[in-house]
């Protein structure tokens, strides 16, 4: 029986899937993964959804947003707050589920203005929206204040940010190769033209941008569990930024871009601790020379295809 | 009336800092369409070197301001030669990261060098306070106001006066023509990084001497905050982005002075986003229409 | 006798103090081919992005006869224009340069086709069906038009006149009633442009769709319109056959000059 090379591909990425997650497993079971390498994967798996979604909307959507951090710590205090009371894995995804109702629903409210903006107008509009967001939730009861919330019950294991992961990816990288994932990358490369072609230009834009804003608040509800405690300064601008840093230096637009710079500066970050102070001025070293010797980002906008690899195959092997 | 008038004054004299520094972004974005996230480190910069050369020089006051306007300059010069300089062709968001790696190591590089602690910023004046129809104004207020306005000047004469000027005005309206009329590109831009940097220099001398507290992270909300002063005033406008600084450090005041000082930036974007909304380029800025 | 298409009465279009469209009335006819002629700078883009909702009128009004009957167009967005059925090309090509041919086209046929957000992230059964219906619809269209072999290849890399037959094939694939065309030949070699003149025919013949362009190019216009509007000064000069526009003599003291 011969397979359509779509079949193949898709059987080749369960299989990656799967076994990634058996051989971490494997290690964590022959105890080569300590705590503190495990904490290393869970936060590159953080950085992973938060930057694939903020990937889709600066790199496919062409939409420049420094936001990313607001709607992450919508679904952070989300999870925080709801599990203080449910603490069992069904209130962490009923709390999951809040936050990215709660972080779409402020997606909508901040982008429906100001995404009309262009470029670096829209970047600091969304800049200051998610100042906005994390000032309020500095200031409010609930949320406890500047101190933030401590003791958040741990309902979150390296497993549960795995199999997320993975599932917002697939669902992002979906997205994109569907009609509205064109549409949106439609408006990316020219505005006026997809709106002559009768594409709904706000739709998309907004579509994207909400979207976008629901990863986030996955990737806020996992840190939030996992972490434990959270405060309001964990999602300033400057988080905002690492995130952007993550999808600038992996490549705008390529996915595969942000998952290598996820890892790539997740180790990087890991083995510097043993550098002590100067550990921040090799890292912003290492940013500026990459960017300069490398302005495309690692990856530039080149994807990993197995449908491509196999497509291939089947040509040289019909040749 | 008299607490108004105290807060205008206030308000005055932290907007005419935050203009010193707008200056700065809306040179360098008007010229290159970079948003320079390292200028308000440049501005720390200055304050450490008015704070190293009032105890160790032993400078005066004016001194320690001119020299490290000079020394910003320097400094702004070489960090576009290094930074950006190599990324003038490639996509702005790669020149934005470059900027922001740059912001992290002069942040960082300083914490390094001299700690990360505050330090307290030498008193090279003597504070003497006026009470005049029943307002307090401190004659180190009245110097900030003094000095901020008398470089805004300065800086707008040299824009419209001066030859370079006028090749900075070129530029920023295309570079590619200016080229063709044989405008010294490189030249210009570095002289564009210049004079923002030693604006901010002199802002950064004189936040030390107002609020006697000085430490390596210092320029990051101040910068953050005068970008948004530029960008209300529309970026790339000159008397936008000292109307804009202007209109910060008020309403910063106005906020503080109601009570609501925890929700003071809050406010800020809050106006950022309305503004920008009614006005998509800002105050003083262009609509560019797009040809199709 | 045809019915009217498309019909813009008493158009005026002011920027600032400028007048660049000044009460205009054109109409477009079912399955008509018309050109719109006139001196640069005569208001001819202008009227094109009036009627494309890219710039909104200052006053006037039009209308389009649609499958639901006339619809007025005022104040609608260019979007919502696009899918009441009139597309259009531009002066400067406007393709979506980094993504392929075959993209391209299948963006254009977007609103042709539904597809729930949760069909598309799940991939069911109707993803895949979608897929290929619009791959399918969009790769017939590139046969016609001789693109089927550069199908996958990003819009950018084309060469020039092949880059505007793609902005044709991909205004035609949002399925129009009326198609603007605007300078479809600038920039081409005289071999190109013949080229053009013959798809411009085969399209108004295969597709039974009406056909404005703006043309400099006076042997192309001559040849293929019916019908010429011709524009000076933002004003309406002339209509009529190309036989009556060439011994308008209003016309020819516009384009040779002289009293």
């Amino acid at each position: 029986m011969r397979f359509s090379s779509r079949v193949k591909s898709n059987l080749a990425w369960l299989g990656v899937m799967v076994s990634g997650f058996v051989i971490i497993d494997g290690l964590e079971v022959a105890r080569v993964i300590n705590p503190f390498i495990e904490n290393m994967l869970v936060t590159i798996g953080i950085n992973v959804i938060l930057a694939v979604g903020l990937n889709l909307i600066i790199g496919f959507a062409g939409q420049f947003s420094l936001g990313h951090a607001g709607f992450m710590a919508i679904g952070a205090y989300a999870t925080g707050i709801m599990t203080q009371t449910m603490s069992t894995p069904l209130g962490f995804f009923l709390s999951m589920g809040v936050g990215m109702v709660l972080a779409m629903v402020a997606a909508v409210i901040v982008g429906i203005p100001t995404l009309r903006l262009r470029g670096d107008y829209l970047a600091i509009a969304t800049m200051g929206a998610a100042e906005i967001i994390r000032i309020l939730i500095n200031n409010l009861k609930i949320t406890n204040g500047a101190a933030g919330l401590f003791n958040i019950p741990a309902l979150v294991s390296w497993a549960t940010v795995y199999v997320l992961m993975c599932v917002t990816t697939l669902v992002t990288v979906n997205f994109i190769h569907s009609r509205g994932g064109r549409a949106v990358m439609a408006v990316r490369e020219d505005e006026l033209a997809a709106g002559a072609m009768g594409i709904n230009t706000t739709r998309w834009k907004l579509a994207a941008f909400v979207f976008g804003a629901a990863t986030a608040a996955i990737g806020g509800s996992l840190h939030a569990a996992y972490i434990q405690t959270i405060a309001p300064d964990d999602f300033n601008i400057m988080a905002s930024i690492a995130i952007l840093i993550i999808v600038v230096l992996g490549g705008v637009g390529s996915i595969t871009g942000t998952f290598v710079a996820a890892i790539v500066l997740s180790v990087l970050d890991t083995v510097l601790q043993n550098f002590g102070t100067i550990r921040m001025i090799i890292y912003s070293l290492a940013l500026i020379l990459i960017m300069i010797f490398k302005p495309t980002g690692l990856l530039g906008s080149w994807e990993f295809s197995f449908k491509r690899v196999f497509s291939r195959r089947e040509v040289t092997s019909h040749e | 009336m008299q607490t108004f008038g105290q807060q205008l004054i206030n308000g005055l004299s932290l907007g005419s800092i935050y203009a010193l520094l707008a200056l700065g972004y809306t040179m360098v974005y008007g010229i290159i369409k970079l948003i320079n996230f390292a200028h308000g480190d440049i501005y720390m910069l200055g304050a450490f070197w008015g704070y190293y050369s009032i105890n160790y020089f032993h400078f005066n006051f004016w001194l320690a301001l001119f020299s490290a306007m000079v020394v910003c300059a320097i400094i702004g010069v070489v960090i576009e030669y290094f930074a950006y300089r190599p990324l003038r062709h490639s996509a702005r968001i790669t020149a934005l990261i470059t900027a922001i790696g740059v912001s992290f190591l002069l942040e960082n590089g300083m914490s390094y060098l001299v700690g990360a602690n505050a330090r307290s910023f030498p008193q090279a004046i003597r504070v003497v306070t006026y009470h005049w129809l029943g307002l307090r104004v401190s004659n180190i207020q009245l110097l900030i106001l003094g000095t901020a306005c008398a470089l805004m000047i300065l800086l707008e004469l040299i824009i419209k006066r001066t030859k370079m000027g006028k090749a900075m005005r070129a530029v920023s309206v295309d570079p590619e023509a200016a080229q063709l009329v044989g405008i010294n590109l490189n030249q210009t831009i570095s002289f564009t990084f210049a004079l923002g940097s030693a604006m901010a220099g002199a802002a950064g001398v004189l936040i030390g001497l107002y609020y006697n507290s000085i430490d390596p992270l210092m320029g990051m909300t101040p910068g953050i905050k005068a970008f948004v002063a530029a960008v209300i005033g529309g970026i790339g406008s000159v008397p936008g982005a000292s109307l804009g600084g202007f209109i910060i450090g008020l309403l910063e005041t106005a906020v503080q002075a109601v009570g609501l000082s925890a929700y003071k930036d809050a406010v800020v974007y809050f106006v950022l986003i309305v503004i920008l909304l009614v006005l998509p380029a800002g105050i003083f800025g262009k609509r560019t229409r797009e040809k199709v | 006798m045809s019915s009217v298409l498309l019909d813009a009465r008493s158009l005026v279009k002011n920027f600032g103090g400028l007048t660049a469209v000044a009460n205009v009335s054109v109409h477009f006819d079912q399955n008509e081919l018309v050109g719109l002629i006139g001196p640069n700078g005569a208001g001819k883009t202008t009227l094109f992005n009036l009627l494309t909702g890219e710039t909104p009128v200052s006053s006037g009004s039009i209308s389009l006869a649609t499958d639901r009957g006339v619809q007025s167009l005022n104040g609608r967005s260019p979007a919502q224009i696009a899918q009441a059925g009139i597309s259009r090309t531009f002066q400067n090509i406007r393709l979506f340069k980094e993504l392929t041919v075959l993209d391209n086209v299948r963006i254009a046929m977007t609103n042709h086709y539904r597809e729930g957000f949760l069909t598309s992230i799940l991939r069911l059964p109707k993803y895949y069906r979608t897929e290929r219906e619009m791959t399918a619809a969009a790769q017939r269209l590139l046969a016609i038009f001789d693109l089927t072999a550069v199908a996958d290849q990003p819009a950018k890399n084309l060469p020039y006149g092949t880059q505007r037959r793609l902005e044709i094939v991909r205004a035609l694939a949002t399925k129009p009633k009326l198609l603007f065309l605007d300078e479809p030949a600038a920039g081409m070699n005289p071999e190109e442009t013949a080229d053009l003149t013959r798809l411009i025919r085969q399209i108004q013949h295969d597709f039974h769709i009406t056909v404005v362009l703006i043309e400099h190019d006076m042997s192309l216009v001559m040849d293929v319109c019916e019908r010429l509007y011709v524009l000076e000064h933002g004003g309406l000069l002339a209509t009529g056959t190309p036989a009556e526009i060439q011994r308008d003599p209003a016309v020819i003291k516009a384009y040779l000059g002289g009293d």
